[in-house]
């Protein structure tokens, strides 16, 4: 029998009343994530996709559904009981520096971690510092320094450092090169990727960047308007896209071409995702849709399964 | 070529933080011909921005412009006094931002703040500003501008809002639109909707962009002609075709190596090591050469001049030419 998964998410559910009324975040959202596999979160703002990282993280209560991590039901779980769990469940920020006091200094905001969790003396700790720093790339310097004196990348592995300092089983990454320069966006890439192999860290992967997400991820999810409209194996999902959401963002992705006679014509599909307070009727992406009948316009989609994994939910799909 | 619109000659531009002096813009020269969109490239800290927004008197208080000049249909922008250069903003030079929240006025309805620059820049009479915003409005492809017209910008989605600041950009009919990260901010879906109006807009008013941006693929995409900016210089300057075809700077090849595309999940990353430096001194030597693969003991000593390498292509690198015959 096959191990189980890491982490489980089984139809998780989130609404927020916003001045009485009723915003459907996340929409019975469900996946499985082996450990030291990534599961990548696509989809525009407003799809969800960080809310969901947080309801992983008990950052945020789950309305409907369950959330099982490491063979045990953490939905319902008070903070307190959560704690020692905490460890084991890290996030990285797209913007680090929010995230870290002005007044600390790099190397007390590693080590407070550590410090919360009662992990280590002062002075392993502070060794546990110079290692992790190292580790990301930085000179252990940089420990002396306060969060405003480093760039954005620097900062950026500043918190993956403070993720990392807790040995975590699963990290979510919340959009973490978004903000980041071209090429030191690959630098952080690389740095995930080669954390993962060596701690045999689970991921869930959020962001825009759809050739990023597809390059890190092992199973991906497509959110629109909180539900998911795609899931399945990266590679299958991007190559073979079924849902039209998927074709429609494949298709806004600008690639440098490799001549300007093979430019992309700077065509788009109307309109803009729906407010999640009045979701439209039927499949909610139909007044977008290239292809909506009738159906899309009444009825709800299933999900369908269109490879052994590859799942869409689409009344057109078959 | 067409005459030049704007020609930038030599800017320099200094930055004072107290403790020292910041190198932001080193020498910098181009052009921009009428009806030419021309894409500058750069990572932050490149002098991308400051490079434009300098020449229109846009620059931060701490900013100093320490030689060059910006002629504007053969007048300096550099030596014009407040009052001129405020008469060609927004008039004949229109300006969008990344993002338009902070440049919108929160508590005035976006329809006044459309008539406004028409009004201040005397182009028309309130009746025709009035009628102008409308149609502008539903040109942007914002439905009911009627109705739409009383609302604040905080009653708008983010690509709406970029719609608005394209609105007041354009209303004067500029003959060149300064665009800087445009759709930077903004949902790729969305992107394509900006970009798209952004070219509709341009082939109708025969209007010149500067499109200020750090993404490869909208420069290639839009563009006539790429500049590619590091550490306040000019690395590479060419046509697109040329650019997409010769690219000639390790930095402009390094860039494109760092793109993730679709379908690439076995290839194996090669990031540029280090980070941009930030100038504290003028550039003696090549300021790439700390990352560059291909750097030698020349480039960390001597400053490489911008050289037409080949018509139209111009590149700030001592071995420009073994790039291009090697592809390294």
């Amino acid at each position: 029998m096959p191990s189980s998964p890491l982490l489980q998410v089984e139809e998780v559910s989130k609404r927020f009343r916003v001045q009485g009324r009723e915003l459907h975040a996340v929409e019975k959202v469900s996946f499985q994530l082996d450990a030291g596999k990534t599961m990548g979160l696509v989809g525009e703002s407003g799809s969800g996709k960080s809310t969901l990282g947080r309801l992983v993280l008990r950052l945020l209560d789950a309305n409907e559904g369950r959330i099982v991590f490491n063979g045990q039901d953490i939905t319902k779980l008070s903070p307190k009981q959560m704690r020692p769990l905490r460890r084991d469940m890290q996030i990285i920020f797209q913007d680090p520096q929010a995230s870290m006091s002005p007044r600390m200094t790099i190397g007390a905001a590693i080590e407070d971690a550590m410090a919360i969790h009662n992990i280590g003396t002062k002075a392993e700790r502070q060794k546990r510092v110079d290692e992790l720093l190292e580790r990301v790339g930085l000179p252990t310097v940089v420990k002396y320094a306060f969060p405003h004196e480093l760039s954005g990348g620097q900062l950026q592995r500043v918190g993956i450092a403070r993720a990392l300092s807790l040995n975590p089983k699963l990290v979510i990454c919340d959009e973490p090169i978004s903000a980041l320069d071209v090429s030191i966006q690959v630098q952080v890439i690389q740095l995930l990727q080669e954390l993962q192999k060596d701690f045999n860290l689970t991921y869930i992967f959020i962001s825009h960047n759809l050739a990023v997400v597809e390059y890190l991820s092992d199973q991906v999810a497509v959110l629109y308007l909180g539900e998911v409209v795609a899931q399945g194996p990266a590679e299958e999902l991007f190559a073979t896209p079924t849902h039209p959401y998927t074709q429609v963002l494949l298709q806004s992705i600008l690639k440098m071409p490799e001549d300007t006679d093979k430019r992309q014509a700077l065509t788009s599909i109307q309109g803009e995702i729906p407010s999640p307070f009045n979701p439209p009727s039927g499949c909610t992406f139909h007044p977008r849709c290239p292809f909506a009948t009738d159906v899309c316009r009444q009825k709800k989609p299933e999900r369908k399964l269109v490879g052994s994994q590859h799942s869409v939910t689409c009344h057109l799909a078959n | 070529m067409a005459e030049a619109l704007l020609a930038i000659d030599d800017l320099r531009v200094q930055f004072d933080r107290g403790e020292d002096e910041v190198f932001a813009v080193n020498g910098v020269s181009f052009s921009i011909a009428e009806g030419e969109a021309l894409g500058i490239v750069g990572e932050s800290g490149s002098g991308k921005s400051v490079t434009l927004m300098s020449a229109l008197g846009l620059i931060r208080e701490n900013g100093k412009i320490m030689a060059g000049t910006a002629k504007f249909q053969g007048h300096d922008l550099l030596k014009m006094r407040p009052r001129q250069l405020e008469d060609i903003r927004g008039r004949d030079i229109g300006v969008i931002f990344q993002d338009p929240m902070t440049s919108l006025n929160p508590v005035m309805r976006i329809g006044d703040q459309i008539m406004e620059s028409m009004l201040t820049h005397q182009y028309a009479g309130r009746r025709e500003a009035f009628e102008r915003t409308l149609q502008l409005l539903h040109e942007m492809g914002i439905p009911e501008p009627k109705a739409r017209f009383r609302n604040y910008p905080h009653e708008f989605s983010g690509g709406m809002r970029q719609r608005i600041m394209i609105a007041i950009a354009l209303a004067c009919e500029p003959q060149l639109l300064i665009a800087d990260e445009p759709t930077t901010a903004l949902d790729v879906t969305v992107q394509m909707q900006i970009l798209a109006l952004l070219q509709e807009q341009r082939r109708k008013k025969q209007m010149s962009i500067a499109m200020i941006t750090h993404d490869f693929g909208v420069a290639t995409n839009f563009c006539d002609r790429i500049i590619v900016l590091y550490a306040g210089q000019i690395m590479e300057m060419a046509d697109t075709r040329q650019f997409l075809r010769q690219p000639a700077h390790p930095y402009t090849m390094g860039l494109k190596n760092s793109i993730i595309e679709i379908g690439q999940r076995d290839r194996q990353l090669s990031p540029i090591p280090g980070m941009a430096p930030t100038l504290t001194e003028p550039p003696k030597s090549c300021s790439f050469a700390s990352r560059c693969p291909l750097a030698t003991e020349r480039c960390r000593l001597e400053l490489p001049a911008l050289r037409e390498i080949s018509p139209n292509h111009h590149v700030a690198c001592h071995r420009a030419e073994e790039v291009l015959a090697h592809a390294i």
